[in-house]
């Protein structure tokens, strides 16, 4: 990935799009293949080098991974860890430079007035917005976001994004970010790859994802399940939905098959 | 139609749990026998049982009458010896049982601290308060200091397992977020654990102190120090009025131990 590029990665649950960014900052260990960062190589790093190399990676997930009891600012604050000593963040005593930045972040995503509540006691959207404050502080160089926008609703999920495509754009940080819903994938990212059972299907600009290559990465599956091919017409929408349709005409296909069966008993 | 209703009336009963009726009732009689026999086997002395009934009058005696008055220096000064047994053996426990609590949760910790950590915690926990204490009063002798050790020790057993239990109980993605951005091992800790286990390490460590003055008083009985060594010699001495006043005084305590850990858990929730 060049620097600086923000990628966003679909394919359909269980794909591995989750495993692949955990193997970045190596939360899961490759078994095998290399994982550099600029110069570094991640994968050959030990357990020290590991931890200083994953200050330079930010991540974001799904359900925001927020420690429930400490309050918003120390969060936020958190993200420094890799930075601090143990007693000074023991005693919350962080740099005043550090402290004045997670400020300006909290601020920058907009809940800069609730940075003393706990953060269990915040809406989904604004956890989420602590989340991508806690992985700015970092001062990262990439960004890795799991499904950032998988537990909150429509609306609340574009301004996350926004958010995150911006502040990705003013800090000049590259970003992998896993999601489901490709019409807000396509609607935000440059790149495009797709993912289907633990391999690349698909890389290219939001243009280039087309229908056909959507249900090459998606679709096959659960067609193939039905034993037969839907009509060519066939409209699917352009998110996660496709895997209830596919169900939907697997469950169809199934009576269908019950009735003819059914259907010569009767007749006598 | 009707005849078919007539002629059927279900009843219904709940199914036996178990279904061989010769092995349920065979059970029921076997049992019966069992109890039979083994009270048969108990060799009640009558002669003793009457005399134990006239001690019995003169303990309730002594208790419509607590005499707190004639022993109270010595009452007082057992009382403050249990009392700082428990504080001293609490805090002891509960700084020792962190460790270890860490050590005994299969989450964090690599397997042979886990194994170690999980030996010592059952050791702690299969040897009752009694036992312990005698085992210390042999090793250091007589006095609190063998109750202080004591205490400590069984503290460590019951907080470090059920803490070890809780920290197994995390939820595991905030843990994951903090090492995520490069926090040493002690900060995952401080940041990804602890915060989520403070209020039951609060709530547990206030139930031991309870659980240890309680045992304070019951480990003086073998010469581990606090007021159980009054309690003792004053039934030796039939002095029954004192034994009520003491008994009185600890139910007291406890009482209000009760009170302040309630007060505390619910303001740490
Ligand atoms: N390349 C791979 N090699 C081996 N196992 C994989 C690979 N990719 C994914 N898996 C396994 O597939 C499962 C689902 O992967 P996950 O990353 O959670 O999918 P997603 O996030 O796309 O829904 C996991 O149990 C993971 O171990
Ligand atoms: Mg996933």
């Amino acid at each position: 990935m060049p620097a600086g590029q923000v990628m966003a990665l679909i394919g359909p649950s269980g794909a591995g799009k989750s495993t692949l960014i955990r193997c970045v900052n190596r939360l899961v260990e490759p078994t095998k293949g290399t994982i550099q960062l600029k110069e570094l190589e991640l994968t050959r790093l030990s357990k020290r080098q590991l931890r200083i190399a994953r200050r330079r990676i930010g991540m974001i997930f799904q359900e925001f991974a927020l420690v429930d009891r400490l309050s918003v600012m120390e969060n936020v604050l958190s993200g420094q860890l890799g930075y601090v000593g143990f007693w000074p963040s023991w005693f919350r005593r962080f740099p005043a430079p550090v402290v004045n930045r997670a400020f300006e972040l909290l601020e920058r995503v907009g809940i800069a007035d609730q940075m003393d509540k706990r953060a269990d006691q915040l809406s989904g959207g604004q956890r989420q917005r602590v989340g991508i404050a806690r992985a700015l502080l970092q001062d990262p160089e990439i960004l890795l976001v799991d499904e950032p926008t998988a537990s909150l609703d429509p609306k609340t999920s574009r301004s996350v994004m926004r958010i995150l495509i911006e502040l990705a754009d003013e800090h000049g940080l590259a970003a992998i970010i896993n999601i489901h819903d490709v019409a807000l994938a396509k609607q935000f990212v440059e790149r495009i790859v797709g993912l289907r059972d633990g391999l690349v299907v698909f890389d290219g600009t939001p243009d280039e994802l087309t229908e056909e290559v959507l249900t090459e990465i998606y679709g096959e599956e659960d067609w193939s399940l039905t034993k037969k091919r839907p009509k060519e017409g066939d409209e699917h929408d352009e998110d996660d939905d496709d895997e209830h349709d596919a169900e939907a005409v697997a469950a169809a296909a199934r009576t269908d098959r019950a009735v003819t069966r059914g259907a010569p008993a009767e007749r006598p | 139609m009707s005849t078919a209703t007539d002629r059927i009336k279900p009843v219904w009963r709940p199914k036996p749990s178990i279904r061989n009726p010769l092995l349920r009732y065979g059970l029921v009689i076997g049992t019966i026998g069992y109890l039979y026999l083994a009270f048969a086997t108990i060799d009640v002395n009558w002669g003793r049982v009457v005399q134990g009934m006239e001690r019995a009058q003169f303990l309730f005696a002594g208790f419509l009458r607590p005499d707190f008055v004639s022993r109270w220096q010595f009452i007082q000064s057992g009382i403050l010896e249990s009392i700082t047994m428990t504080i001293v053996a609490t805090v002891l426990g509960v700084a020792l049982s962190i460790p270890f609590a860490f050590g005994a949760a299969r989450n964090i910790a690599p397997l042979p601290v886990y194994l170690f950590c999980r030996a010592v915690i059952a050791v702690s926990r299969s040897l009752q308060e009694i036992v312990i204490a005698i085992i210390f009063v042999v090793m250091v002798g007589f006095g609190p200091l063998a109750g202080v050790l004591t205490l400590a020790f069984a503290s460590i057993g019951f907080l470090g397992k059920l803490l070890a239990e809780d920290i197994e109980d995390i939820d595991p993605r905030q843990l994951e977020a903090i090492r995520s951005t490069g926090g040493s091992w002690f900060q995952s800790m401080s940041f990804g654990v602890v915060p989520q286990i403070m209020p039951r390490f609060v709530g547990l460590s206030v139930y031991r102190l309870d659980i240890n003055f309680r045992e304070s008083a019951v480990i003086g009985i073998v010469g581990a120090g606090g007021i159980g060594g009054a309690l003792n010699t004053s039934i030796a001495r039939y002095e029954f009025g004192i034994t009520a006043a003491i008994i009185l005084v600890i139910v007291a305590l406890v009482y209000a131990g009760e009170y302040a850990s309630g007060v505390i858990r619910a303001k740490v929730q």
